[in-house]
């Protein structure tokens, strides 16, 4: 059973802005999926369908989500049991989205909510065993030692692997990151996205990641799938996103995917595209 | 060449006082003395009389000098008590301003529960606690606990509002978070909001402490309790040196609750 479905699917803004149009997308259990395209192309619109915080378009042209089989939304409509699908979904987001004035612990715990009775959920009465999962959870992304500390005091790479441990806690088989690098700089970036790789790698997690740049795609995800205008313009092998193919697709938008290669070394971004991918598939061979 | 002789040619001119605004101006100024004597009868204002009197009105102050502390024991009994009575009515009102305020918030609420509960807290607050206090004398009977009901009512009326506000302002990303998580409604309130707005909300219910204190020291007229009681009976008696007594010690210790308070909000925000 594919771990995210999504068929049909429309999203219109104030009725004229097509942010999201019939949008087709399989993504099978344990796959890592890169998901790009330019700022304003729905890649964090469709994340948010996903994760069933946005609602469709009304009727037919909502399409429907299914995660695990399971309703997320359909018709334009969040299910009623949306909230227990979201506990099985992990979600990390570009801002991190953690309660900056609770402990990274708490935070981390935060993801056991939607496995908990609501009273001991409500009430933060959380088990010796639970709080060891998050401990550990906080271990594995390498911030165990800032548990006490308050979310705030961390540095923005720090801050997105203490959500990823949030999204770990959760059991989460489904892992969806909305930009989880945009708002980093490279070295924490890479840690982030080693993180996530390391996730889908050992423990068999499906991760859908939105990049807005090419490189980080072509370097972690095996696919990738491209969003222009709201519409998925390529769905295959990250290998074959070449820099013509990418002119092709976003023509103009082409210099703000490939900005990165330009900001980090002056090199010729073409023939620094091309040294890297056979390296990507060595490492996701 | 000619940009550089252009450059030297140009001056700079003022722009000219826009004729629709000097005349708005006038005409504002001019409705306001208007107002203000249009108040006048309605108001009695007699400031002759100032003048004219002033010699009973030296004569008058006399009479609280110097003030009379042989009874400081009760003054100051009832002062703590009227601190007390304080102490309740803005505990009981934080309490109830915490579900109040954030039913009252636009950004949690349905509309059909946020404009109910603002209109109910609008009348809580609209109606003055000496009014309340009134009422609750001839419910629960004459003492502080009818004070404690009435600061409680009209507390709750102005934090609810003041509580929703904060709750209206956060940051809705990490409310977004809890909710990814697959937490309930409740739980997104009390580790997404409540963390949020804490220090606000700390803040605002110690300044009301503040003033709940110095409502409280006039509630005793209305036979609500505390030090307003006394102060009530020393005035109808003309007992003058006493009312001086009184209100040095009202005006002493609500000073030092204002600095107290004042120190202990710096520390939560």
């Amino acid at each position: 059973m594919p771990a995210i479905q999504v068929a049909g699917l429309n999203k219109t803004f104030n009725r004229t802005n097509r942010a999201l149009v019939d949008i087709h997308l399989t993504v099978e259990a344990g796959e890592m999926v890169a998901l790009i395209g330019a700022s304003g192309s729905g890649k964090s619109t469709l994340i948010r369908h996903i994760a069933g915080l946005v609602a469709a378009d009304r009727g037919n042209a909502g399409g429907r989500i299914l995660i695990d089989g399971v309703p997320i939304q359909q018709g334009g409509q969040v299910s009623p049991g949306a909230r227990k699908v979201r506990a099985t979904l992990g979600v990390v987001f570009q801002q991190f989205n953690l309660v900056e004035r609770m402990s990274v612990m708490t935070n981390v715990l935060t993801g056991f909510l939607g496995q908990i009775t609501a009273i001991r959920g409500t009430l933060g009465l959380f088990s010796k065993a639970e709080k060891l999962a998050a401990l550990e959870a906080l271990d594995r992304v390498g911030i165990a030692q800032t548990a006490a500390q308050r979310a705030s005091t961390l540095s923005g790479g720090q801050q997105q692997r203490a959500a990823i441990a949030r999204a770990l806690v959760q059991g989460a088989e489904v892992i969806l990151a909305d930009e989880p690098i945009a708002s980093l700089d490279p070295a924490s970036s890479k840690r982030v996205m080693d993180t996530l790789a390391k996730i889908n790698c050992e423990d068999g997690k499906t991760v859908l990641v939105s990049l807005h740049q090419v490189d980080y795609a072509a370097r972690y995800c095996p696919r990738t799938v491209a969003l222009r205008a709201g519409e998925i313009v390529y769905d295959g092998p990250s290998t074959n996103l070449t820099p013509d193919l990418l002119r092709d697709l976003y023509s103009s938008e082409c210099d703000e995917l490939l900005a990165h290669h330009q900001s980090e070394e002056s090199v010729d971004l073409e023939a620094q595209l091309a040294s890297q991918i056979p390296a990507t598939m060595a490492a996701t061979a | 060449m000619t940009s550089i002789v252009d450059n030297r040619a140009r001056t700079l001119e003022l722009p000219k006082p826009e004729l629709k605004r000097s005349i708005t101006n006038v005409l504002a100024w001019g409705l306001f003395v208007v107002i203000l004597m249009w108040s006048w009868e309605g108001a009695d204002m007699r400031p002759m009389e100032l003048i004219r009197d002033s010699g009973n009105m030296v004569q008058y102050l006399y009479g609280f000098f110097p003030p009379n502390f042989t009874e400081w024991e009760i003054y100051a009994q009832e002062m703590l008590i009227t601190i007390q009575l304080a102490v309740w009515g803005t505990a009981l009102a934080v309490v109830c301003s915490i579900p109040c305020g954030i039913l009252s918030a636009e950004n949690i609420a349905p509309w059909w529960i946020c404009q109910p509960m603002r209109r109910a807290m609008d009348a809580a607050r609209a109606i003055n606690e000496i009014v309340f206090a009134m009422l609750f004398v001839v419910a629960v009977g004459l003492g502080p606990f009818a004070g404690v009901l009435a600061l409680w009512i009209h507390t709750t009326g102005i934090l609810a509002k003041l509580f929703s506000e904060a709750v209206e302002a956060i940051d809705p990303s990490p409310v977004e978070g809890i909710r990814a998580t697959g937490a309930t409604r409740l739980e997104e309130v009390v580790f997404g909001v409540i963390p949020q707005v804490l220090p606000l909300w700390i803040s605002y219910s110690l300044y009301r402490f503040e003033s709940n204190v110095r409502s409280a020291t006039v509630l005793g007229i209305v036979g609500a309790g505390g030090i307003g009681m006394i102060l009530w009976e020393v005035i109808r008696g003309f007992q003058y040196a006493e009312t001086a007594a009184i209100v040095i010690i009202i005006v002493v210790s609500v000073s030092i609750l204002d600095v107290i308070s004042q120190r202990l909000r710096k520390l939560v925000i």
